[in-house]
């Protein structure tokens, strides 16, 4: 089969690969009809994640058609599923405390030996992500290997398009427990840093769980727009001084809840992000953290910190005094896909949610690197690629 | 048996295997004393091989304790068949056993198999399972797994611990080799796999082929 792989920092191709076939029992093999690139594909892209190795499939927002099942297999061959990014067994102490980004047993044991010394624990696997996430073969490619695939797949009715649905994969889920993690309640006003696909949603998101106002952050215009057009204001940090501008948007109380919805590459105008910059290029681990310091700074106090933006090592000068003084909570984590699945689903066939206002290009997975290259290098213009194999 | 112990720390070699089944953790927690004296207080409550200065000579310990969110007596059950122990050992190729005395099959290093003869020392259903290896077996070692349930409803926890004495001789330098690929990892490997066994029916894999083994 045809994939995207990963050759390096900056180096993707599609290449010819093995297809996959049934290995355990409660294994579905599918043949992807849509997948796309993501936010956290650019950090592997940019080789900031440690355990990404020359030859891996990248993707891990990908549906298609079931072609193939194990024994144990719930699903039958021809029906259309989404596939949750996190890969979970549905069986452990996490997956039935629904924390399935904590899955005790999907990582395989071999892959373990380094999380746990970096980490403290291993976390779930995860589709074409790092080895450290047990290096499973991805989605950007014609055939993927879904275990478990009694708990994790969606089963997507028919006449709903790929298009509106691919994005509970990761995504949409991924800015709906964001906007959760938030404990939104009448009269709050919540900040997000980043107009990414994952700030975009976690806007919708937060507006749609009720709150008051949601400011959105970022520097790209057209994002910013895309943020606007949602119902958020904006601020866009080139113009703007970030923390005045959110005291004075916020009556002098700074946001009830902050989203750090930017990660660990986060661009910054201030000293912090130059350090920062240098020491992610000489390799000495610390990520690049300037949009989530903002963040701590600006929650009002007693409030809020939700993370979905992903970190990978460590972060120098975290403002510990100021979320320990302020008394502020932060919760974060890889999404637990699969507990929203059932609820967005019905609301993308209610028309309460609308995801494809995202969409900015659609290539072929022939097209791939193109689709790297740009979602990274114009990353205004280029808001989501979705590639059809 | 604490006399003992204390001997071997003063330069005595009293092989592990000379001990009573069971004496792995008791081996553990009373060296774990011999090797803190001088600290102020009194010993906390972990287990002897997590001592920051407990030292086990000449023999490698590994263990390593899970919980599986499954019934005690299920997994006692599973674990008591010894033909099962290769579906999450994946150094031992094959066990061959009639109940009371088992054969197996240890991959070595360069493509040697060694065998390993061990008879049961200890067996209490729901409980414990002890071996130990017979006096004709290539290696000396003993090992023991425990039962017990877990707080709340999260199952059992699972403790295993196995130890080994590398013999003289090439077997020797070859057990050596083997159970120097960090015995400690590959006790952590056994145990999870062996969760992940009991709790969702395989052991979690990213091979994308039968043929491949997924593991690097
Ligand atoms: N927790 C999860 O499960 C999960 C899932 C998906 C993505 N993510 C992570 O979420 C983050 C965002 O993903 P995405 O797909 O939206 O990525 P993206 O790269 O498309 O968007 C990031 C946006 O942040 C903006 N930005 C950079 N520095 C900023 C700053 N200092 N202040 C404000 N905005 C700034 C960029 O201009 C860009 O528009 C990434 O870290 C990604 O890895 C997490
Ligand atoms: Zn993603
Ligand atoms: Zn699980």
């Amino acid at each position: 089969m045809r994939a995207l792989t990963y050759h390096g920092k900056h180096d993707v191709r599609v290449d010819t690969v093995p297809d996959p076939e049934i290995v355990n029992p409660r294994d579905a093999v599918i043949e992807v009809t849509a997948t796309a690139i993501c936010g956290s594909d650019l950090h592997l892209y940019d080789g900031v994640i440690p355990g990404v190795l020359s030859g891996d499939i990248l993707g891990h927002e990908f549906m298609g058609r079931v072609v193939e099942t194990g024994p144990g297999s719930t699903l039958e061959k021809g029906q259309r599923v989404v596939v949750p990014f996190t890969i979970s067994c549905g069986a452990c102490f996490h997956c039935m405390k629904q924390q399935f980004s904590a899955c005790d047993n999907s990582n395989p044991a071999e892959k373990q030996d380094l999380s746990e010394p970096l980490y403290g624990h291993a976390m779930s696997g995860l589709f074409g992500y790092s080895h450290l996430t047990g290096g499973y073969p991805g989605g950007q490619a014609q055939y993927v290997r879904v275990p478990y695939s009694d708990v994790g797949p969606i089963v997507i009715p028919d006449g709903l398009p790929d298009e509106e649905v691919l994005f509970l994969s990761d995504i949409l889920p991924t800015g709906w427990m964001a906007a959760e993690n938030c404990d939104i309640t009448e009269g709050d006003s919540v900040a997000v840093w980043g107009c990414g696909p994952v700030g975009l949603f976690a806007v919708q998101s937060a507006l749609l769980m009720g709150a008051d106002r949601v400011i959105a952050i970022d520097h790209h215009p057209h994002r910013l727009d895309l943020a606007r057009r949602l119902g958020a204001q904006v601020i866009d940090y080139r113009r703007t001084h970030v923390l005045e501008a959110l005291m004075e948007m916020t009556g002098g109380f700074g946001p009830d809840a902050v989203i750090d919805a930017v990660g660990m590459e986060s661009h910054g105008m201030a000293p912090d992000s130059a350090l920062d910059a240098v020491k992610q290029q000489v390799g000495i681990g610390a990520d690049r953290a300037h949009a989530l310091r903002e963040a701590i700074m600006a929650c009002r106090k007693g409030g809020r910190i939700s993370m979905p933006g992903v970190y990978g090592g460590f972060v120098d000068k975290f403002p510990l005094g100021a979320l320990m003084e302020k008394g502020l909570q932060l919760r974060t984590g890889q999404t637990h896909v699969q507990r929203y699945s059932q609820d967005l689903l019905r609301r993308i066939g209610e028309g309460e949610i609308d995801t494809t206002f995202l969409i900015s290009h659609r290539l072929s997975l022939e097209e791939a690197p193109t689709g790297y290259r740009n979602f990274h290098d114009n990353q205004d213009e280029w808001t989501k690629v979705v590639l059809t194999p | 048996m604490a006399r003992r112990l204390h001997r071997r720390e003063d330069g005595h070699s009293v092989p592990l295997l000379a001990l009573s089944a069971g004496a792995v953790l008791a081996a553990g927690a009373l060296l774990w004393r011999s090797a803190d004296r001088g600290l102020p207080g009194r010993p906390d409550s972990a287990p002897g091989r997590t001592s920051r200065r407990s030292r086990y000579g000449d023999y490698a310990v590994s263990g390593r304790t899970v919980t599986v969110n499954r019934p005690r007596q299920e997994l006692y059950a599973f674990w008591r068949d010894f033909t099962n122990l290769p579906q999450f050992m994946h150094n031992v190729t094959a066990v061959e056993s009639d109940g009371e005395q088992s054969v197996w099959t240890l991959r070595g290093p360069f493509g040697r198999n060694l065998s390993v003869r061990t008879r049961i020392v200890s067996d209490r259903p729901g409980e414990e399972i002890a071996w130990r290896s017979t006096a004709e077996s290539e290696i000396e070692t003993e090992g023991k797994v425990s039962f017990r349930d877990a707080p709340g409803d999260r199952g059992t926890e699972v403790e295993a611990l196995v130890a080994y004495v590398p013999p003289a001789g090439r077997a020797g330098q070859l057990v050596a080799k083997m159970f120097q690929r960090e015995p400690r990892i590959q006790g952590r490997r056994e145990m999870k796999r062996f969760k992940m066994l009991m709790e969702t029916g395989e052991v979690a894999t990213s091979a994308n082929r039968k043929s491949e083994d997924g593991e690097d």
